[in-house]
């Protein structure tokens, strides 16, 4: 089906209602169009790559879809019903999570206490008197942790760790609720060229038994073409090309715009 | 009960004991500097509540007034003088109040919201100065306490209530500890150092905000109720902001991490204003910021900081030399990861075959 040999095709038939659809997005700041009339549907299950240049309107999409940014105009619909209005707690707990450009973490904790937030939020560990960490959430956050390979950094400040660790955490974070959908903003970003490959692989073998639709924004072709199976291209607040990754990487109008012809 | 929990309470229950034993052989100026300690050692903790989700409040006065003007009305005008009771209608007006002001603060942070409860407090001084049926900016005299029924005499009348303000104080800081431990607690950290995370992560930053504000105002009411028993009289100065900015200064010298500093911090300043005012009547004001400044300089995280960390979680992972070898090569070679990931996503976009 595409060139992704990390994974087996899932659900090749698209299910009627997609998980996640956007309708008509429409979003300037100023002058600046950061979405431009951008309607999409995702199935249940795929794993989309979202491309395109610096300023193309990706970080805007995922904004809008986790409910940060209020679109100008337009519907945002989860699993078929409107979530236009809502806010990024109310996305969070309709099962849309998101991880970040830059990776959000409380600075001075540590990786298993950001953990233990985490499962806090989720309201699943909330209490007023339970020490946290008791009855086996900090094992669970550690289990958490070493499903990302972060065993050896769980007791380490997270404002000292390297990109490629923090990065995998504000994502393991991410997914402590199992989400239905699951946004990663630039995984790779920051992380040196040799780390790129295996972040992504614990990434995807994290995610690998879960049910979860996961939209990825991603610079790096080689990672776009081996774990996504279709990508779709911005330019201008605009959706220039949406399809197969071989397609899509040959598309005329994506070389010009997006990858700079080098492909 | 967690073990953590029962230390808390065992070791709370302890240090009361001693306190307590401790007051019979205490000097009676001794006793009504500590009980007047503690009452501000509450009114600080809940600054230190505020602080650890992220704000400070410069008007705990506000509650602190509020809390000592209900107690001492009710104690003068119909004679319910018990001081456990007048403590709990301390306690209860400052929660009406928080839970009144707090949903409406709740959303502004740093000095907006420090000035927001300056205005707050100085309103209700204002309020008060003008109040002439409760003595205007005189203030009116608060009865004595009585204990469960019990008129102490002159000379047991201190001691009494010195034991009264170390159990109500011991009981606070050990729900406050409870409440700092636990997950509630941590997601209060959690609010302070990263509010968009918490609201990605599904939890509400403004319902964090409102509990802590309005735990600080309960502490506050009692703290207020306490000290007008202390001082045996209550004036609109509770509530001017000179008094708010030393629970700051209180809540600063002890720092976010141990609730005893609070009591300690507490003591000093008053032992600090009572001898000072001995000897240098002029410039005490001057010795205490001398003593916060050098504070700052040296124990930037308050003088808990010399016995209680920040840490919730203890260590589990053995630091190995492969993790310290990988943290001294991450320091070489990027200072702020944070800095270098933004830095690093431009220029990848422009070459993305590079
Ligand atoms: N909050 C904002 N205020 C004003 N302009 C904004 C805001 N957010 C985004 N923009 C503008 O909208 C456009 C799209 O930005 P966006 O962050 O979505 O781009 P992007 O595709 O994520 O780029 P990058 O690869 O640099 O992350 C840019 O021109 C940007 O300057
Ligand atoms: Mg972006």
């Amino acid at each position: 089906m595409n060139a992704s040999p990390a994974r087996a095709p899932r659900s090749a038939p698209s299910p009627a209602v997609p998980v996640l659809e956007a309708r008509n997005l429409n979003k300037s700041f100023g002058a600046v169009s950061a979405a431009a009339d951008i309607s999409i549907e995702f199935a249940t299950g795929s794993k989309v790559s979202l491309i395109g240049a610096n300023g193309a309107g990706k970080t805007t999409f995922v904004n809008m879809v986790t409910g940060y940014l209020k679109p100008d105009s337009g519907a945002i619909l989860l699993d078929g019903v409107d979530v236009t209005k809502k806010k990024p707690r109310a996305m969070t707990h309709l099962g849309v999570c998101r991880s970040f450009q830059i990776p959000q973490l409380c600075e001075p904790m540590t990786s298993v206490e950001n953990m233990l937030v985490s499962f806090g939020a989720s309201g699943r560990r909330f209490s007023l008197f339970r020490p946290c960490g008791s009855e086996g959430s900090e094992d669970e956050a550690r289990a958490m942790l070493d499903r990302f390979g972060l065993t050896q950094y769980a007791d380490r400040v997270v404002a000292e760790l390297p990109g490629g660790v923090r990065k995998l955490l504000d994502i393991a974070m991410a997914m402590v609720r199992k989400p239905k959908v699951l946004l990663l903003d630039e995984p790779t970003s920051g992380v040196s060229a040799e780390e790129k490959f295996p972040l992504m692989d614990t990434v995807m073998a994290a995610l690998a038994h879960e049910d979860v639709t996961v939209l990825f924004v991603e610079h790096d072709l080689d990672i776009v073409t081996r774990y996504s199976d279709r990508i779709v291209a911005f330019y201008a607040g605009k959706i220039i090309a949406d399809d197969r990754p071989d397609e899509v990487l040959s598309d005329d109008a994506v070389q010009k715009y997006v990858t700079g012809g080098a492909r | 009960m967690h073990g953590k929990t029962l230390k808390t309470l065992l070791g709370g229950a302890v240090l009361m004991a001693v306190l307590l034993l401790a007051g019979f052989a205490a000097p009676q100026w001794l006793l009504f500097t500590a009980t007047k300690a503690i009452g501000y050692g509450i009114v600080a903790l809940g600054i230190v509540v505020l602080m650890r989700g992220g704000v400070v409040s410069f008007g705990q006065g506000m509650v602190y007034c509020a809390g000592a003007y209900a107690a001492g009305l009710i104690a003068a005008n119909w004679g319910l003088t018990d001081a456990l009771v007048l403590l709990t209608i301390g306690g209860v007006t400052g929660i009406v109040i928080g839970a009144v002001v707090g949903p409406l603060i709740a959303r502004y942070r740093g000095i907006f919201f420090a000035m927001l409860t300056v205005a707050l407090s100085m309103v209700l001084y204002g309020v008060l100065v003008k109040m002439n049926q409760i003595g205007g900016s005189d203030g009116f005299n608060v009865p004595e306490p009585t204990f469960f029924g019990w008129p102490p005499d002159r000379d047991s009348a201190d001691l009494a209530l010195y034991c009264t303000a170390i159990v109500v104080a011991g009981v606070t800081a050990m729900l406050c500890r409870v409440y700092f431990d636990s997950m509630a607690g941590l997601m209060s950290r959690a609010v302070r150092e990263n509010e968009l995370r918490v609201e990605y992560l599904g939890t509400s930053v403004h319902r964090t905000m409102v509990l802590n504000f309005v735990v600080a105002a309960g502490f506050g009411g009692v703290g207020g109720a306490l000290n007008g028993m202390a001082l045996g009289h209550v004036d609109p100065l509770f509530s001017f902001w000179t008094t708010s900015g030393e629970f700051v200064f209180v809540a600063i010298l002890a720092g976010p991490y141990s609730v005893a500093a609070v009591f300690v911090a507490s003591i000093i300043l008053e032992l600090v204003r009572s001898f000072s005012n001995l000897y240098f009547p002029e410039t005490w004001q001057l010795v205490l910021g001398a003593f916060l400044l050098a504070v700052i300089l040296f124990l930037p995280e308050g003088i808990g900081s010399l016995w209680a960390k920040g840490r919730i979680i203890a260590p589990r992972t053995p630091r190995d030399d492969v993790t310290r070898s990988r943290a001294a090569e991450d320091r070489s070679t990027g200072g702020s990861r944070v800095a270098t990931a933004t830095r690093a996503a431009r220029p990848t976009a422009k070459e993305p075959q590079a």
